[in-house]
């Protein structure tokens, strides 16, 4: 049995370069069982490359990988108890979706009633028993997709791998199949590390986010806390779609007070600051980044604290999507963007009522990106 | 409609072209010696006659050994049919190894064994000659079917080096997380996809031993000249009476194998070339 406060998957001081490309430097990751852990970031940020690492497709330059706390050094990845599910389902295309399923298991010498109930059991949960003696050919891309995650379920693992699973199928397919997901985490406790580029997948599926930037590990955090106090300008730009809004300005020290200020339309406009929690202390006249998600920026019949301000802002773009207007309005040379009710009368180069609630805002280093 | 019948009468002279040999081979093979001399090239025979069809095939003399083709066209078949198994099973290996387990250097052998497919075979005979010298094969069945099988290991690499390459590389990661190896990734996964390949490679290698000269005539000695050399030898006889109807049948025997393959296995040909990606 596993101790309680064991990992199932740890993951020290690893590093990966190819020839003399830095792909992974110096990951730490550790994660409880039952969590969903979802590797997050743009393409080349070395996710897959590390989920590789995990599996033993690779072998990381440095550092080891601990998998229910056993060394996976040198170890096959037929030998560390995980299955894998891949973005082009890699299901064998010359056998049928039983073959499919239990080939793993044949291949590892089990016994064909194993096999069968293992098959039953497992077609059954993903609701797939009418397709077992199809080929993946005459399969539907979501009926494949279904198909893979029974060959990965069939093994009973440890640790659950997803590369990219849903990229390949269609917009409503991938949020129904990411439910279906979802459920499954939620019904076998099992513990997964998934892999994607979307942010939303990240969002939704995860219990924890991990977002990657150039080889490292740049925040990782509860969804939540990742979505709320992003830790630098990158995470803050790449998590929350549309994407959160930068205002430039400085810090302003004035006694006790502390003021955001930022230049706008010839004036100063002066953000209030006592409440926010800097992460240490802040110097009078520091650059600074003001990060403001849509959501904050909203027309007046939305409610909003006590901390915002009321500005008049020009509309440049209407985007409509039934239960919500995304706006972009001009602010000063930049523009930034903000969501109204769908019933707000909206009219292109027409000042519309803005209000910008603040309690949420984030305050960035200008000059290094990271969060104050 | 014009333009259809154009392209038809045009399709006509091109098959009038290319059928045509075969046709006065065909017909020339039919008639007997007196006919041949005094007809005319095209005319149909008076009589048709299936001696010279026997001749060619049992008593025809090539060199000094009147036999006919029989003796020789049996070794063509048992050099053949070694050869282009093991060259295509080998391909397939290589193949399959060169393309979805990218090792360090995979591509420089690549390269060097598609090289190996531009040397002329002139090139290689002397080398060639030594090394079966060396290895005790000189002159022997088994040293024709080497030489062949390694000539012919640039082409089968090539081909199913390009047909496994269009297969995704996760279906290798999934059976490694599956538990399976190397070979049994190859036999259980990628050959069982390989049917049109193997097709086109086995026709290809079929053909081209088949109808080879030049080795069979440098490395085979009295007891294993292919049938290739023993055509050559019967038809380029320089003593008696030139016999154009044995010739011909002699010819066309010689040459009927590659045709039986071609038709049989024609369409899976040109499916195996225009073959795109493998759809998993």
């Amino acid at each position: 049995m596993a101790e309680p406060d064991q990992s199932v998957l740890a993951i020290e001081k690893l590093s990966k370069s190819f020839q003399n490309t830095a792909v992974l430097t110096n990951i730490d990751l550790a994660i409880a069982e039952g969590s969903f852990l979802v590797l997050v970031g743009p393409s080349g940020c070395g996710k897959s490359t590390l989920l590789n690492c995990i599996a033993g497709l690779e072998e990381p330059s440095s550092g080891r990988i601990l998998i229910g706390g056993r060394d996976m050094t040198g170890v096959p990845p037929k030998d560390r108890d995980i299955a894998m599910v891949f973005q082009s389902y890699a299901l064998y295309p010359r056998m049928s979706v039983a073959k499919n399923i239990t080939f793993g298991m044949q291949v590892r010498g089990a016994t064909r009633a194993e096999q069968k109930s293992a098959l039953e059991r497992v077609s059954g949960m993903l609701k797939i028993d009418h397709l077992l003696e199809r080929r993946p050919a005459q399969l539907s891309g979501g009926q494949r997709q279904r198909v893979a995650m029974g060959r990965a379920l069939v093994r009973e693992p440890r640790l659950f791998l997803f590369d990219e699973p849903l990229s390949n199928l269609d917009a409503k397919l991938r949020v129904e199949m990411r439910a279906e997901i979802k459920r499954l985490h939620q019904r076998l406790g099992a513990s997964i590390v998934y892999v994607t580029h979307d942010q939303t997948e990240a969002m939704s599926l995860a219990t924890e986010v991990a977002v990657m930037e150039g080889g490292i590990i740049v925040q990782r955090g509860p969804p939540q806390e990742v979505y709320d106090y992003p830790v630098n300008t990158f995470v803050a730009g790449f998590i929350g779609s549309p994407a959160m809004n930068f205002i430039e300005g400085h810090i302003r020290k004035d006694g006790g007070a502390v003021r955001i200020e930022i230049p706008f339309d010839g004036k100063t406009m002066a953000v209030p600051a006592e409440h926010y929690p800097f992460v240490g202390s802040t110097e009078d006249g520091t650059k600074v980044i003001l990060g403001i998600r849509p959501e904050y920026v909203t027309g007046r019949d939305r409610a909003s604290g006590d901390e915002e301000v009321s500005l008049e802002l020009v509309p440049t773009l209407v985007e409509t999507n039934g239960f919500d207007q995304h706006v972009n309005l001009a602010f000063g040379p930049a523009e930034i963007s903000g969501r109204f009710s769908p019933r707000e009368q909206i009219e292109i180069g027409t000042p519309l009522p803005t209000r910008i609630d603040l309690s949420q805002m984030s305050v960035f280093d200008r000059k290094t990106g990271m969060r104050l | 409609m014009t333009a259809r019948g154009l392209l038809y009468l045009l399709l006509v002279v091109f098959v009038a072209y290319y059928m045509l040999p075969l046709f006065v081979m065909v017909i020339t093979s039919l008639k007997d010696l007196d006919e041949i001399r005094a007809g005319s090239l095209m005319s149909p025979p008076d009589r048709v006659s299936l001696e010279s069809w026997g001749t060619a095939w049992s008593s025809a003399c090539a060199g000094i050994l009147c036999e006919g083709l029989q003796p020789f066209f049996w070794n063509s078949v048992k050099m053949v049919v070694p050869a282009v198994l093991l060259s295509t099973l080998l391909g397939a290996v290589n193949g399959y190894a060169l393309s979805q387990w990218r090792f360090r250097g995979a591509n420089l052998i690549f390269a060097l064994m598609l090289f190996g497919c531009f040397i002329p075979f002139q090139v290689v005979l002397l080398p060639m000659a030594r090394t079966l010298g060396l290895l005790g094969l000189a002159g022997s069945l088994s040293g024709l079917v080497l030489v062949h099988v390694v000539y012919g290991l640039g082409f089968t690499t090539l081909f199913f080096r390009n047909f496994y390459v269009t297969v995704p590389t996760e279906l290798v990661k999934a059976a490694k997380i599956d538990g399976a190896g190397f070979f049994t990734i190859f036999l259980r996964i990628f050959l069982p996809l390989s049917p049109p390949i193997i097709v086109v490679t086995v026709i290809w290698q079929f053909t081209q031993i088949w109808n080879d000269f030049l080795f069979g005539v440098s490395f085979s000695q009295a007891g294993t000249q292919p049938v290739t050399v023993a055509l050559n030898n019967i038809v380029n006889a320089t003593t008696g009476v030139k016999e154009y109807n044995v010739d011909m049948a002699a010819a066309i025997i010689a040459g009927l194998p590659t045709l039986i393959v071609y038709v049989i296995a024609g369409k899976y040909f040109i499916r195996g070339l225009t073959a795109g990606s493998v759809k998993g």
